[in-house]
C-alpha cells in the first residue's frame, strides 16, 4: 500500500497513462496538483500565458498523435478560459482530457472566490466531464476520461477536482491499469456486402471522405480503396491530407470554398460513398440540394451521425478501419473510363482557379512559396478566415495529420498555440502556422511561451489589417456596408515578436520575399514573418450561406 | 446576392412517447439528459427519476412528442456515458397516467 495525495494520485496515473507534455496555468485552487506535478521526473509542463493557449496546445499535441492529451488550468477564469478550447476539440473530435482545480467541496455551492460551475458549463461541449467527490474515486476517473476521450468518435473529457480531494490521503494497493480504447462496434457483414455491391454497380460514384478518416488512421485504406474502385474522391476541410491532393482521383475539397468542378462532379454522382464525415452545412451547402441523383453508403463509428442530415441507403456503424479493410476484398478492381473522363472534363472546364499564383506578395502565392520552401513532414496550422480557405485550398496536402485546423468552431486564436502544441509533440519537424492579423491577436499573448520553449515554429501572417472574411461576406451580401471589419490603426507585428523575444522578418521589406522566406523557414527555432496582403482579394469560388453548392460565386 | 438562410422547421406532430432510461445515479446524470433535451430545443413534456435497486443505478421516465427528430434525440441520449439503456413505449403506458391525480 503506498499513501497519496489525490494531486500525487492524479500524477502517476497520468505517467502511467504516457502523458509526458502537459500544458497549463496554475492558480489557488489547483497548486496542490501543481506541487505534485512539481516533483514528476516524467512529465514536461509547459506553461501556457492564457488557459486558451493551454487548451489548444494539448489539441495540437492531439491532432499530431492521435493520443489524448492534457491540459491544467485553475477554477473560476481559469476553467472558463478553456471553454473555447474544449467546444473545439468537442466539434472537431480531438480527444483530450482537461483537468481543472476546483473550490474546497464544502465551500461549493457558496459563490466562492473563483468559484464556477464548469462541471454545469461544459456539460454540452465535452463529450463526457467529471466532478471528483474522493481522491479514492480518482483511480477510476482518471483511466475512465481518457479511454472515453479515445474510444469511438474522440472527444475531450473533463475532470474537474475540487481543493480538498487534491489534498486528501488515499491508500492505493494496485495502480488501475493504462487505459485502453473500447472495442468497436460489431460489424455488420450484410451492410458491408450492400455496399460493396452498390459500388460495384454505380456508374458514377464518388468518395466523400472525412475527419474520421484520418482520426481512424485509415488514410492509406481510403486511397486503396478509391484506386481499386476507380472512385473520384473528395475531402472535407478535415480530411485534407488523407489522399495526396496531386493524386489523380482526389477531386480535392467540397463545399463552400471547394473548386467549381468539385461540387459539379458531386452534383452527378449516382453514388456518395460517405465515410466519416458528417454532411456538415459548410461542406454540402443546402442538404436537399446535395448529391441530388445520389445513393448514399455512409460509414460512421458514431451511430448518431448515421441519416442524421441526410438518409443513407446503406448506413455502417462501425471503425472506419474495420469498414474499409471488410469492403476492400468486395470491390472489383473497375478502371470506370466514362465516369473518369467525365470528371477529367469538369475538372478541365471548371478548375481552381489561382490567380497570381506566381507572385509570392500574393495570398496564393505566399501560400505556394512557403510550399515550395517545404517538404511533406512539415506539419501546417491555421487559423480561421480567409487564410484558412486559401491555405486549404492551394497547400499541397500529401498525408494525414499534416494539416491542424479548426473546422466545426472555426475558432480565431487556434493557429499559434495548436502549431506550439505539435512543435512539442513532433520536435523534429518544422510547423508553420498561417494567420491573419485579426486571428492572431486572439492568442498573441503565447508568442511569449514561444520564445521561451524555443519551438520550431514559423507564424506566417497575412496581414490585410481587417477581419477579412467578414469583410467580405459585407461585400457580397450586405450591400458592401463595411461595418467593423476594418481596423484603424495597425500594429507593428515585427516590432511585437521581438518584443517578445521572436525573431521576425518582414516580406514587404525583401527584395527577394521567395529567398528570403525559404531561408527563415529552414533555420530552426521560432519566428514571425509578416507578409502585407491586399483586402480586396476575396475567397473563391464561395457558395452561400444555406445555398445549393452549385450555386458558387467567382471562381 | 442575399444570404440564403436554412429551411425551417416542419410542423411538430402531438402524438406523444414515454421513454424509460436505465443511467448511473450520481448528481450530475439529470443535468446532462435535461441539458440535451434543452440545448436541442426538444421539449420534454414530463420527467420522473427515482434510484433503483442499491442505490447505484436510476430509472427515468421522459414523457415526449413523437416528433421527426425523435430518432436522433435517442441515438444522442443513448450517447451519453451515463445511459445505460433506453426503452420506448407508446403514449398509453400507464406511469404518466397515474400520477395524474397529482397534476389537478
Amino acid at each position: 500500500m503506498t499513501q497519496l495525495t489525490g494531486a500525487q494520485l492524479i500524477v502517476r496515473l497520468l505517467e502511467r497513462q504516457g502523458v509526458r507534455t502537459i500544458a497549463g496555468l496554475p492558480g489557488g485552487a489547483i497548486l496542490p496538483f501543481y506541487d505534485a506535478l512539481s516533483a514528476s521526473t516524467q512529465i514536461r509542463h509547459v506553461l501556457a500565458r492564457h488557459e486558451q493557449g493551454a487548451g489548444f496546445m494539448a489539441q495540437g499535441m492531439a491532432r499530431v498523435s492521435g493520443v489524448p492529451q492534457v491540459c491544467i488550468a485553475s477554477s473560476g477564469p481559469g476553467a472558463t478560459n478553456l471553454v473555447t478550447a474544449i467546444a473545439d476539440a468537442c466539434l472537431d473530435s480531438i480527444p483530450m482530457v482537461i483537468i481543472t482545480g476546483q473550490v474546497p467541496q464544502s465551500m461549493i455551492g457558496t459563490d466562492a472566490f473563483q468559484e464556477v460551475d464548469i462541471y454545469g458549463i461544459t456539460v454540452p461541449i465535452t463529450k463526457h466531464n467529471f466532478l471528483v467527490r474522493s481522491a479514492a474515486e480518482l483511480l477510476d476517473v482518471v483511466p475512465d476520461a481518457f479511454r472515453i476521450a479515445m474510444s469511438g468518435r474522440p472527444g475531450p473529457v473533463l475532470i474537474d477536482v475540487p481543493k480538498d480531494v487534491q489534498n486528501q490521503l488515499v491508500e492505493v494497493g494496485e495502480f488501475p491499469p493504462p487505459a485502453v480504447a473500447d472495442m468497436a462496434p460489431q460489424l455488420d457483414m450484410a451492410a458491408i456486402e450492400s455496399a460493396a455491391r452498390m459500388i460495384n454497380e454505380a456508374a458514377r460514384p464518388v468518395l466523400y471522405l472525412g475527419g474520421g478518416v484520418v482520426h481512424s488512421g485509415a488514410a492509406p485504406l481510403a486511397v486503396q480503396l478509391a484506386e481499386q474502385g476507380g472512385l473520384p474522391a473528395t475531402m472535407t476541410l478535415m480530411a485534407l491530407g488523407a489522399m495526396p491532393m496531386d493524386h489523380p482521383l482526389s477531386v480535392g475539397m467540397l463545399g463552400m470554398h471547394g473548386a467549381r468542378y468539385t461540387n459539379f462532379v458531386l452534383e452527378e454522382a449516382d453514388l456518395l460513398i460517405c465515410v466519416g464525415a458528417r454532411f456538415d452545412d459548410r461542406a454540402i451547402g443546402r442538404a436537399a440540394q446535395f448529391c441530388p441523383n445520389a445513393k448514399i453508403v455512409h460509414i460512421d463509428v458514431d451511430r448518431s451521425e448515421l441519416h442524421k442530415i441526410k438518409n443513407a441507403h446503406v448506413a455502417i456503424h462501425a471503425d472506419v478501419t474495420e469498414a474499409l479493410e471488410a469492403l476492400l476484398p468486395r470491390v472489383k478492381v473497375t478502371l470506370r473510363q466514362d465516369w473518369l473522363a467525365r470528371v477529367a472534363d469538369l475538372k478541365q472546364r471548371f478548375p481552381m482557379q489561382f490567380p497570381a499564383i506566381d507572385d509570392p506578395r500574393s495570398h496564393y502565392g505566399l501560400v505556394k512559396a512557403v510550399a515550395d520552401a517545404l517538404d511533406d513532414e512539415a506539419v501546417i496550422a491555421t487559423d480561421v478566415g480567409q487564410h484558412q480557405m486559401w491555405v486549404a485550398q492551394a497547400y499541397p496536402f500529401r498525408r494525414p495529420r499534416q494539416w491542424l485546423t479548426s473546422g466545426g468552431l472555426g475558432t480565431m486564436g487556434f493557429g499559434l498555440p495548436t502549431a506550439m502544441g505539435a512543435a512539442l509533440a513532433e520536435p523534429e519537424r518544422t510547423v508553420v502556422c498561417f494567420s491573419g492579423d485579426g486571428s492572431f491577436k486572439m492568442n498573441i499573448q503565447e508568442l511569449a511561451t514561444l520564445a521561451e520553449e524555443g519551438l520550431n515554429v514559423k507564424i506566417v501572417l497575412m496581414n490585410n489589417n481587417a477581419l477579412g472574411l467578414v469583410y467580405q461576406q459585407q461585400a457580397l451580401f450586405y450591400g458592401k456596408r463595411q461595418f467593423a471589419s476594418r481596423y484603424r490603426t495597425e500594429p507593428d507585428f515585427v516590432k511585437i515578436a521581438e518584443g517578445f523575444g521572436v525573431p521576425a522578418l518582414d516580406l514587404d521589406l525583401a527584395d527577394d520575399p521567395r529567398a528570403a522566406l525559404a531561408k527563415a523557414l529552414n533555420e530552426p527555432g521560432p519566428c514571425l514573418i509578416h507578409a502585407t496582403i491586399d483586402r480586396e482579394q476575396f475567397v473563391y469560388p464561395m457558395v452561400p450561406p444555406g445555398a445549393a453548392n452549385t450555386e458558387m460565386i467567382g471562381g | 446576392m442575399i444570404e440564403q438562410v436554412a429551411d425551417p422547421l416542419p410542423q411538430a406532430s402531438f402524438a406523444k412517447v414515454v421513454l424509460e432510461l436505465d443511467v448511473n445515479n450520481h448528481p450530475g446524470v439529470m443535468s446532462h439528459i435535461c441539458n440535451l433535451f434543452a440545448r436541442r430545443a426538444f421539449n420534454v413534456e414530463g420527467i420522473l427519476c427515482m434510484p433503483v435497486s442499491d442505490g447505484k443505478r436510476s430509472r427515468i421516465w421522459l414523457l415526449v412528442f413523437d416528433d421527426h427528430r425523435l430518432e436522433q434525440m435517442v441515438r444522442q441520449v443513448e450517447k451519453l456515458e451515463d445511459v445505460l439503456n433506453v426503452r420506448h413505449h407508446g403514449a398509453g403506458h400507464e406511469v404518466f397516467e397515474r400520477l395524474e391525480g397529482f397534476f389537478l
